[in-house]
Order: C-alpha cells, then structure tokens, then sequence
C-alpha cells in the first residue's frame, strides 16, 4: 500500500466524505420536507420551523396508504419464510444427499438464474387470469416462493457442515427432517440471515409484479401504491415526501441494525458471482 | 415440492412465453399461430427501434459512468481507515432503497423554480434554469442519475472487496522496484481487478437493461416526453398490458432473454480466458 502525503490524504477523505454527505442528501430533504407544513416547503430550509406530524397523520387517515403497508408488509414476511425454508431444504438435499441427477436438477436450478423476470410475467399473469389469482396476496407473492440463487447460497454453505455431525445423528435414530432442522441449520445461521435481509428488501421494494398482477387499490404494495400517488396528491410535495419517507425508513432502519451482515452478504455474494 | 415449483413457475412459463411468441393473442380469444409473423413486424417497428436506442444508451452512460465513479471512490475509501464504515454506509445507503420512493424525491429536485432544489441552485450561480424532466433531450439523463446514484453503493462494495483480496506483497514488491502511484494502479491494482471488473460490467449492464422502475415512476409511466425516454422493459409493459397483444410482447421479451443470455456467455469466456 502506498503512503500519500498527509494532506493529500486528508484531501481524499474530506472530498469522499463531501461526496458521501451528497449520496445521503436526497434522503435528508425527502425526511425534513416530511415534517414541514405546506407554506415553507418551497423555503427549502434544512431544519423545519415549525416541525409537524400533520403529514403523517393525514397520511394514516386520507388514503389507502396504511394499507398497502401492511400489504407489504405481509407479502414481503410470507415471502421471506417461505424462501428461508424452502431454499434451505433444498439447498441441504443438494448439498448432502447423492441420488440420480443430482447435478442435472442442481444445474437446471442454476439456468433459472439467466431467464428474466421480465419474461416470465406474461404466463405468470396468463396463469394468475386462469386460476383467479389476480388482485390475490398468492397472486403477488408466488413467483418469489423460492429462489435459484437461494438454492445456491444454501447449497454451498450446507457443504461445509460435518458429514460425521449428520452421521451422528442417524446412528443416534433422529430423523432425517430433525436432522436437517436439529443440527444442520443452526450451522448455517449467517447465510440464512443474509438471504433473509436480501429476500425481505427485495420483496419490499419490488415493483413490476405487484404492479402487473393487481388492479383493485386495497392490494397495492407500498411501491405501487406510491407510484398511483400523483392522481391523489397532485402537487402537495410535502404529502408525497412523506409517502417516501414511510416506504422508506423500513429499509433504513433494517440497514441501521444490521448493517455489518448486509454488506458482508453483498461481498459474499460478489466473490461467489 | 421444490422441484414442481420450478418446473411450474419457471420453466413451463419460459416454454410458454418462447411459444406465446409466435402467436397473434389479445388474451381474452384465442391464441392464433402466426409463426414469425411477430418477429418480422419487430424488426420493421419504428418504436421498438426508438426503444433499444434508448436502451443502449442508458446501458452505455449508465455502465461506464457509474463504474468509473464507484472505482474512483472505492480505490480511495480502500487506504482510509479513520471513518471507514462510515463513509462506505453512506455511499451504500441509496442502494437499499424503494426505487419509487426515490424517484419521487428526484422528481421533486428536478422541478422548475420555486419547488425544484437542482435549479434553485442554478439560478443562484446566475445560470439558467433546466428543464431536467421536460426536455427530450435531457429527460433520458435525468432518469439515469438517481439509478446510477441508485447502484453506486452495491459497485463501491463489491470494488471494495476486489481491492481487499489483492496481496499487500505485491504493492511492497513493487515499492521496492522504485514503482509509484500511477505505474501500481496500471500495472497491479486494475490487472489483478480483472475478474472484480468483468462481474460489475456484467452485473450492471444486465440492470440497465432492464431498467424499468425508475422509467416508470418518474415519466407518470408514459416514457415521454415523445417515448425519449422509454426502455425495451416499459414497451413490453405497454404492449401487454395496456394494448393486450401478448404475443408480440412475448416476442420483446424473447429479444431481452437472448440479450442477456448473450451478456452471459460472453462473461463466461472472459473469465475462462485469463
């Protein structure tokens, strides 16, 4: 590693952080703005004179706002449940079991990875029209049941777990469920925290499902309720702020908590990538 | 169970979107073969061509923009250690954001004086106003901003994590060779980078290319002013569900999936090939 001069070093941390102060800027007025009555919203102030709760509260009582959070937040709970098992199982029958096409079934789940979402939205839609999924929590929450790349991060972490540990438990007559749940899971608590977050964020913020698969407004999820937001509060920059804010803070608080996972997770999924 | 999961929600629609291609369907009727009858009116639509010019620029600046300034940040945050989690939290804060939320706040930015604080700033530095949003020519840059702000935190870490894995040996060999700051980022720091390097170009060409959210969110989902800023996803969006012809949409869609899998394959080389 190469030594800069002093104040060329001190140069390069005040320009990072100059720039690290403008990254953040956008959350900073979208939260200040939230807390302002509408006269000082063009005054562009960073500190509110007179700092109200009127927009959340208004927020709470006009629009279908509170629930399409909790329809988010439902989805995205049920979701992330529902990938943690599933992925985890069959990540561990990947992992630890040899049976007949082991590799083909591990290979086809790889090959999902390159198919767009994009392109399966049609016949997932064609689908859902069919068997009267539409306007349905299934019907938002089906395609992302299980993942590939779950599947995989699993599948991998599961192969570091002790063959001798799962040995131990069948000479001892457990059965193989227990086994998978007793003792090969809690080995494998970080990988499925970080799929966890991922799964979880992901399902927070996804738009263009949600979006397709439902038309009556007590289903919206948060963003697309966010996205029909104009017709309802035309101009009032400082509602619409605060829409923002309420979808947003979820994730900011989530990344506050736990944020040496989610960029470990990141770094680990890049590496493996 | 997992195995009908797959082949129920991913591959039998894979199947059926490559068939629902070669038909004629507004869904309520019923599906009409029409072989590549789609395929030929794709490569004779004025739209789709607007939409994958557009979509190639979005890809082009969106990549090498945001690439040039997450290395920048990230080659510098790497010899910092006062601040260090700090700085980087700030820079990856964007990234787990709601797109639609933040294209909002963007939105609201770039408005016209007095709301918008972009050319509220402008005005004070004497220049003159921009029409950000509302100009064909600027509204297509305008969109890319807050996506390139957007995916700058995931770059930053993951150039991070590269930079990381390069032996510390292999700077002081080079010092002792009498090797300085530039003659090391040349001739160690970028090549040994390489692999870093291929998966962010792939990674992030893959969402430009799909860029969709912000698009959507941003333009009221019209893609304007005059479709300037309208990607292949939004069209697909358009042609099924607001026209219902799904077979051609289903024919867009393939284009997508080729274009990535191409994208693909060429990663695949690039990395063997070392």
């Amino acid at each position: 590693m190469t030594h800069p001069t002093r104040p060329g070093r001190i140069l390069a941390w005040a320009l990072l952080f100059l720039g690290g102060v403008l990254m953040v800027m956008p959350f900073v007025y979208m939260l200040v703005t939230s807390f302002k009555h509408n006269v000082e919203v063009y005054e562009l102030s960073l500190l509110p004179r007179a700092p109200t709760l009127d927009n959340y509260r208004r927020l709470a009582g006009a629009s279908g706002f509170p629930r399409w959070f909790l329809n988010s937040f439902v989805i995205a709970t049920g979701t992330t449940l529902s990938v943690l098992f599933f992925d985890s199982l069959a990540g561990y029958t990947l992992a630890k079991f040899r049976f007949r096409g082991r590799l083909l079934v591990f290979g086809a789940i790889l090959s999902t990875l390159m198919i767009p979402t994009e392109m399966l939205v049609l016949p997932w839609y064609v689908l859902s029209r069919r068997l009267g999924w539409l306007d349905t929590y299934w019907g938002i929450m089906f395609p992302g049941m299980m993942t590939g790349f779950g599947t995989f991060l699993m599948k991998q972490f599961f192969e570091g777990v002790p063959d001798e540990l799962i040995e131990a438990g069948r000479v001892d007559g457990v059965g193989e469920f227990q086994i998978w749940w007793r003792i090969a899971l809690p080995l494998v608590t970080p990988a499925l925290a970080a799929l966890a977050i991922f799964t979880f964020l992901g399902n927070w913020t996804a738009f263009l499902w949600p979006l397709i698969v439902t038309t009556d407004r007590s289903l919206y999820t948060l963003p697309v309720g966010l996205a029909s937001f104009s017709s309802e509060f035309q101009t009032e920059w400082e509602m619409v702020m605060t829409g923002a804010s309420v979808a947003t803070l979820p994730t900011l608080l989530v990344f506050i908590a736990l944020q040496r996972y989610i960029i470990r997770g990141v770094m680990l999924a890049g590496l493996k990538g | 169970m997992p195995l009908a999961f797959y082949v129920g929600v991913r591959f039998y629609p894979t199947a059926d979107a490559l068939l629902m291609s070669l038909t004629d369907w507004n869904i309520v009727g019923e599906r009409r073969f029409v072989g590549l009858a789609n395929y030929r009116r794709l490569a004779t639509d004025p739209g789709f061509w607007t939409v994958m010019g557009n979509t190639v620029q979005y890809l082009a600046v969106g990549v090498s923009v945001s690439l040039v300034l997450a290395f920048l940040v990230a080659y510098h945050l790497d010899r910092i250690r006062f601040g260090h989690a700090l700085l980087r939290a700030l820079y990856f804060v964007p990234h787990i954001t709601t797109a639609v939320a933040m294209a909002w706040v963007w939105r609201w930015l770039y408005q016209p004086v007095p709301v918008g604080v972009f050319n509220d700033l402008l005005v004070t530095l004497g220049l003159p106003q921009q029409p950000f949003l509302r100009s064909t020519e600027q509204a297509l840059y305008a969109v890319l901003a807050p996506a390139i702000w957007a995916g700058l935190g995931f770059q930053i870490v993951i150039f991070l994590a590269g930079l990381k894995a390069i032996p510390e040996e292999y700077y002081e060999a080079a010092a002792i060779d009498g090797a300085g700051g530039w003659r090391l980022l040349a001739g160690i720091t970028l090549p040994l980078l390489r692999p870093t390097i291929v998966f962010l170009v792939v990674v992030s060409s893959i969402a430009f290319l799909r860029i969709f959210d912000y698009v959507y969110s941003m333009t009221g989902g019209q893609g304007g002013p005059l479709d300037s800023t309208k990607p292949l996803v939004l069209k697909i969006y358009e042609t099924a569900f607001g026209h219902f012809q799904m077979g051609y949409a289903a024919t867009q869609t393939v284009v997508l999936f080729l274009i990535l899998l191409v994208i693909s394959l060429v990663q695949i080389r690039l990395l063997q090939s070392r």
